[in-house]
């Protein structure tokens, strides 16, 4: 079960995996992710669904190798089979119906983004993309985004690729260009954390989409507890993605600590 | 001696056994090593000598099912330990399990002649335990099956005894788990040292030997919804998905890092194996670990961190003994096993080193006033009366609340305002006539006796429906 039929490496550290998961693939809606364990002595690791294919029954889960259990997961190979893939988890994206809309990516959270791209493209909003990474070869899956965006600003933060600068430069030239209804950021959780505060100041609603530990994933555990609006919220159940304007970040960075 | 030969005075002079268990000091050093090792069979016969054969026998009156107590101890007493299990397995799925984990002191041995004469009351449980684990009964059959279809959502002790009881009736059952292992609380919640996953394993092959079908990974609501259950020719379904979700105190400090729930704590260590070698899921291994809560999972909790190395532990509760819940072996387990009492404390505020990490608590004093709604006294603060005491890692095990998935997840499903599902208290249906629900996801946070009797229950009624609407 779980076969990995497809793997494509995006650079050093990141893979995209295509997975045979049936029933993922035929309820997963944008926004919902899964927990994957390697092995039977495996971790169990949160990993955002990117996309979905229902008819060949495979999800694709983009994956940055940072710990010990995400390098395990990104040396496997095409032929090998996960041990355990559980989903789809979380709630689904709120999709508006029109208006305009920056989606804000950073490094990997680009991956979780596209679904939620094409999504409201679909639903016909004017979407601009903004993907941010380090440098050029970590910027991922340009291509699917802009086939679903009006607008894609890269910025890398050594100006090898796109516009020098943060995430936070791109998007603030857009807010002080025009009306903006909506920013949905996925990312690291600092960059998140600078993405909301920039649009606090602008006044413009901000959803962000929170990748916190968890065990089982199912609001069983609270390891994924975060304080939004004063009040501990659940990432796994009540999540991922929270009014990011009400999101105690730097608790949940400590928190990402440990 | 031959025991059926004792006259009630001779019965009655025989001391309750006392329960052989691991020397603690030595016990502490595994996670695994079970505590209560069993009676002996002299032991077993002996104790169940005792029971008086009472005409009128209290104790089922104090067995939430009412199991056939005094039939299956006069069983042990003439040495059929078969038929001693066949008379539990009469009304428990589970009596292994029941055996070691109900709060007998609480149901069927307070109610035991023996405590009126002020007498220790006939180690029931033990007896139970004993049975379950010498008797043994032919294979059962595998029944001819009906062709319907019924799904069960958690394979918990409600799940695993309503999976049973309708597989026995020829139903095609298939138990979706969300998580990777099944059993549930079982085996992620009551560590191996109180309840050893082989035990619960036994139960497992038994019901795939009926024809029970396990699917793990599956979360009804989410994988699999309701509809889709439909479409797949489910004619019946039992939701026992459990009380998932923890509570916490929403105190200054709670979301620091190394403070958690137990049900983390204890998923990490006997789900995820943390702190095995080869295993990957981390877990924090400090000297100083302090438990908040006076229940079973706080006992289990404070118990498992002494086998992880911790030197000093600490439950803190904010009533005094008489009032914590937990059962009574498991609190003088914890003790035996060098586990500190902060009984009259409730912690205010955790406070952090400088990465983030708690490093002590805050604890009020408290003491004990008027009895509240549930006839237990009710703690109140001592005013100006708080310690602080160092504090590694913090075990937060104040309940549990419904998982809420399925109620969310399922359109025109009845919720209480505690977000249990709404069950007729008979027969367990729920606001949709085909949807059944039992264990904590409609009484909140209970025991495995309960939540088994409720899947029996659920079973013998669904079955009711089923065929008058065949019919």
């Amino acid at each position: 079960m779980y076969q990995i039929v497809d793997k494509q490496q995006f650079s050093a550290n990141v893979v995209k995996f295509e997975v045979i998961a049936p029933r993922i693939a035929a309820s997963r809606r944008a926004g919902h992710f899964v927990i994957v364990i390697d092995n039977e002595k495996g971790e169990r690791i949160p990993l955002t669904i990117a996309d979905a294919n229902p008819e060949r029954g495979t999800i694709t889960l983009v994956v940055q190798a940072i710990g010990y259990s995400t390098r395990a997961i990104c040396a496997m190979e095409p032929g090998q089979s996960f041990a355990d893939v559980v989903g789809p988890l979380g709630r689904a994206t709120q999709i508006r119906n029109g208006g305009t809309v920056v989606c804000c990516g950073g490094g990997v959270g680009v991956a979780p983004l596209l679904p939620i791209i094409r999504a409201m493209k679909q639903a016909g909003c004017r979407v601009i993309s903004i993907l941010a990474a380090r440098t050029r070869e970590l910027i991922i899956l340009e291509e699917q985004v802009r086939k679903s965006s009006d607008e894609v600003i890269i910025m890398t933060d050594d100006g090898s690729y796109g516009t020098k600068g943060l995430v936070t430069n791109g998007l603030e030239a857009v807010l002080q260009r025009e009306h903006v209804d909506e920013v949905v950021t996925i990312g690291p959780a600092v960059m998140m954390k600078f993405v909301s505060l920039l649009t606090k100041k602008y006044d413009v609603p901000t959803v962000a989409s929170l990748n916190t530990i968890m065990v089982d994933g199912t609001g069983m555990c609270g390891a994924c507890r975060v304080s939004v609006d004063g009040r501990n919220r659940f990432v796994c159940i009540d999540g991922p993605e929270f009014d990011a304007h009400k999101v105690d970040f730097d608790e949940m960075i400590n928190r990402l600590r440990q | 001696m031959n025991p059926t030969n004792l006259t009630p005075k001779e019965r009655t002079a025989i001391p309750r056994v006392e329960m052989p268990e691991l020397d603690a000091e030595f016990r502490v050093s595994s996670l695994t090593l079970e505590v209560n090792q069993g009676l002996s069979r002299e032991q077993a016969v002996m104790e169940a000598s005792r029971c008086l054969n009472c005409p009128n026998p209290q104790c089922v009156t104090g067995c939430p099912v009412s199991i056939n107590i005094p039939g299956f101890i006069k069983q042990i007493e003439q040495q059929n330990f078969n038929e001693a299990l066949s008379v539990l397995r009469r009304t428990s799925a589970l009596p292994a399990v029941c055996g070691r984990v109900c709060p007998q002191e609480k149901q069927c041995e307070s109610k035991c002649i023996y405590n009126r004469m002020s007498k220790q009351p006939v180690a029931i449980g033990y007896l139970e335990r004993f049975a379950a684990d010498n008797g043994s009964l032919p294979q059962t059959e595998r029944p001819q099956s009906n062709g319907v279809k019924i799904a069960v959502a958690g394979s918990g002790p409600a799940g695993l005894s309503f999976a049973g009881a309708m597989a026995a009736l020829g139903y095609e059952v298939t138990v979706f788990e969300a998580l990777h292992a099944v059993g549930g609380v079982l085996i992620y919640g009551i560590p191996e040292f109180r309840l050893p996953n082989s035990v619960v394993e036994k139960e497992i092959v038994a019901l795939k030997a009926m024809g029970v079908v396990f699917e793990t990974d599956t979360i009804v609501g989410k994988t699999l919804s309701y509809d889709q259950l439909l479409e797949m020719g489910f004619r019946g379904i039992f939701v026992a998905s459990g009380a998932g979700l923890p509570r916490f105190m929403n105190i200054p400090g709670e979301n620091l890092v190394n403070i958690m729930s137990s049900n983390e704590y204890l998923t990490r260590i006997n789900l995820m194996h943390a702190g095995t070698p080869g295993y990957a899921t981390p877990v924090p291994q400090p000297e100083t670990v302090a438990v908040i809560g006076g229940g079973n999972t706080a006992m289990d909790s404070c118990r498992t961190a002494r086998r992880m190395g911790a030197k000093r532990v600490m439950v803190i509760y904010r009533r005094s003994e008489a009032e914590m819940p937990a059962r009574v072996e498991e609190v003088k387990h914890a003790r035996q096993e060098g586990v500190e009492f902060l009984t009259l404390h409730n912690p205010v505020e955790y406070l952090a080193d400088e990465r983030g990490r708690v490093r002590a608590m805050r604890l009020q004093r408290m003491e004990l006033g008027e009895p509240d709604a549930d006839g237990r006294r009710s703690p109140r603060p001592v005013q100006g009366d708080i310690v602080e005491i160092p504090v590694d890692l913090v075990i937060v095990s104040v309940g549990v609340s419904p998982n809420p998935i399925i109620p969310a997840a399922i359109s025109g499903l009845e919720v209480t305002s505690r977000g249990t599902i709404a069950t007729d208290s008979e027969t367990l249906q729920s606001s949709i006539p085909m949807l059944y629900a039992g264990g904590d996801i409609v009484r909140g946070g209970a025991t495995v006796i309960l939540a088994m009797g409720d899947g029996r229950r659920a079973a013998a009624a669904m079955h009711n429906n089923l065929q008058s609407n065949l019919k």
